[in-house]
């Protein structure tokens, strides 16, 4: 093999390579291949769930392990003139409420949500940009606040409806019944011994520990049962999933 | 060239017959391209997923206030290069979905891989390190062989020698299957699911920061490679592993076997 034929056969390769990525590109960009690209998120979420118990808890942590700093991410303040006046009342006046498919829709205040029994939990937030800080949270398990408005058979998700607007619509995000009877799946109140802040998600957050820190909304306004996610927002199920092809199923 | 053919026993002044051994088992065959594949997508979104925090931390946990070991933010330029990441311009969810459904071929196309080099003994005939081997004499013999690029044993053509074997064992036992449980670590489903496994890697960002050197590795791996495939003669090296048949270099006369490396097995 003569020095040239090699150069020309790294170089080829060299070339052979940048094709094969923009070649990946334009495969993602045909509607077949995006559908076996997407098809990645229903094969996970089908082995984490077959290898998972159900109540499976994600790993708690001692505070001595807490991060120092927990920062902020996404949206840090939700500024509309709403939010603010809750703000300023301490959200004194501010209610959460529950409907959809539910047999006793409720309407919520902060000492309300502080009469359920309380779960506190020392756990990992995991941002899908892949940094981690743990932080404790408390508030009551989600699935007793269901319980107690009657979520109906015909139920299959639950959504929440934010205080922030992006583009003009409201965040939101939802999970399946599995996650939300999870033991670790709570409204938190409070976030390391205090309320939460507003840049974390005052005044209610909700954590569902076994996914990326994107399915742990902040703000939450309203939380439906519904039996489809079609129809709301662009149908795929949260703000991310719609408006970047962001998972659904975050487990992962 | 279909069947094995010995050298023939004529004058001196003959060329020798082209000898063609049989090289590369079928399931090697099929792993080897999947892979070459898999290993090319994962590396290309792997980026594309890091330049969404190009910082690394050891620990259970690790954000922008804590101390990073490696900070890849100077790098950025290089690393959002539209020619090494998958899409090319920056997209995390799309990379993620690239790198979630390859890291699903990549786990179980190893585990399939390593049933059936257990059963055609691929693993036991061609990759097992025997301990005279990694004897630093045998060692240094093999390096200064690679240093002439005199990769292969006249007396055995077909085995492997023995950097290539350890380069072989380093990344099949270690390298992808650590990639493979750091990955896993880092999600928090799985995290619930085997707790175990946060605990043997010392926390996600730990397991993080192992899935970047691990990949690292990988990298190295393929590099050299692809310039020893190169060295070692392209042609015939890519064609081998299409058919499994390999056709030998011409040897250069043969010399007194004064360095013996390896009994030959018999071939398939």
């Amino acid at each position: 093999m003569t020095l040239i034929t090699r150069r020309t056969l790294v170089t080829g390769g060299a070339l052979g390579a940048g094709l094969l990525l923009s070649g990946c590109d334009k495969l993602a960009q045909q509607p077949g291949f995006r559908r076996i690209l997407f098809s990645g998120e229903k094969i996970n979420m089908g082995l984490q769930r077959a290898l998972m118990d159900r109540n499976a808890l994600a790993p708690e942590f001692t505070p001595d392990q807490m991060s120092p700093v927990f920062r902020t991410n996404g949206n840090s303040n939700p500024n509309t003139a709403d939010y603010n006046r809750h703000v300023a009342e301490n959200f004194a006046n501010w209610r959460l409420d529950i409907g959809g498919l539910v047999d006793r829709p409720l309407r919520l205040s902060l000492t309300d949500i502080g009469a359920f029994p309380q779960r506190a939990q020392i756990t990992r937030h995991d941002c899908v940009e892949g940094w981690s800080a743990i932080g404790k949270w408390q508030g009551p398990m989600l699935g007793n606040v269901l319980k107690a408005a009657g979520v109906r058979t015909s139920a299959r998700y639950i959504v929440f409806t934010c205080a922030d607007l992006w583009g003009g619509a409201p965040y939101y995000e939802s999970i399946d019944l599995i996650d939300a009877f999870h033991p670790q799946t709570i409204l938190a109140w409070a976030m390391n011994d205090k309320r939460v802040s507003v840049g974390h998600g005052a005044p209610i957050r909700l954590r569902v520990e076994r996914h990326l820190g994107y399915k742990n909304a902040k703000y939450v306004m309203r939380i439906d049962a519904v039996a489809s996610l079609a129809g709301i927002g662009l149908g795929k199920g949260g703000y991310w999933e719609d408006h970047v092809n962001y998972d659904w199923y975050a487990g992962i | 060239m279909d069947e094995p053919t010995a050298p023939a026993d004529s004058p001196v002044a003959r060329p020798i017959a082209p000898i063609v051994v049989y090289r590369h088992r079928l399931a090697t065959r099929i792993w080897h391209w999947i892979n070459a594949i898999t290993i090319f997508i994962m590396i290309g979104s792997g980026i594309g997923i890091l330049n969404a925090h190009p910082r690394l931390y050891w620990g259970q946990y690790g954000a922008n206030f804590d101390h990073a070991w490696l900070d890849l933010r100077p790098y950025s330029d290089i690393l959002r290069s539209g020619w090494l990441t998958i899409p090319a311009g920056y997209n995390l969810a799309i990379s993620r979905r690239w790198h979630l459904l390859f890291a699903l071929v990549l786990g179980f196309g190893l585990l399939v891989f390593m049933i059936a080099s257990l059963i055609n003994r691929h693993f036991q005939r061609d990759l097992r390190v025997r301990a005279r081997e990694i004897g630093p004499r045998h060692l240094w013999a093999d390096l200064l062989a690679h240093l002439r690029f005199d990769f292969h044993n006249p007396e055995d053509p077909a085995a492997y020698n023995t950097l290539q074997k350890l380069a072989y064992v380093v990344a099949i036992f270690v390298l992808i299957p650590l990639m493979i449980f750091t990955g896993l670590a880092m999600s928090p489903g799985m995290d619930a699911a085997w707790p175990w496994l946060i605990e043997l890697f010392g926390g996600r960002q730990s397991a993080r920061s192992i899935h970047f050197i691990a990949a690292s590795g990988i990298v190295l791996f393929v590099i050299v490679h692809l310039t020893l495939v190169v060295l070692a003669g392209p042609i015939e090296e890519v064609w081998s592993m299409i058919t499994g048949r390999w056709t030998l270099p011409a040897a250069p006369p043969p010399e007194p076997a004064a360095t013996s490396r390896a009994e030959p097995e018999a071939a398939e």
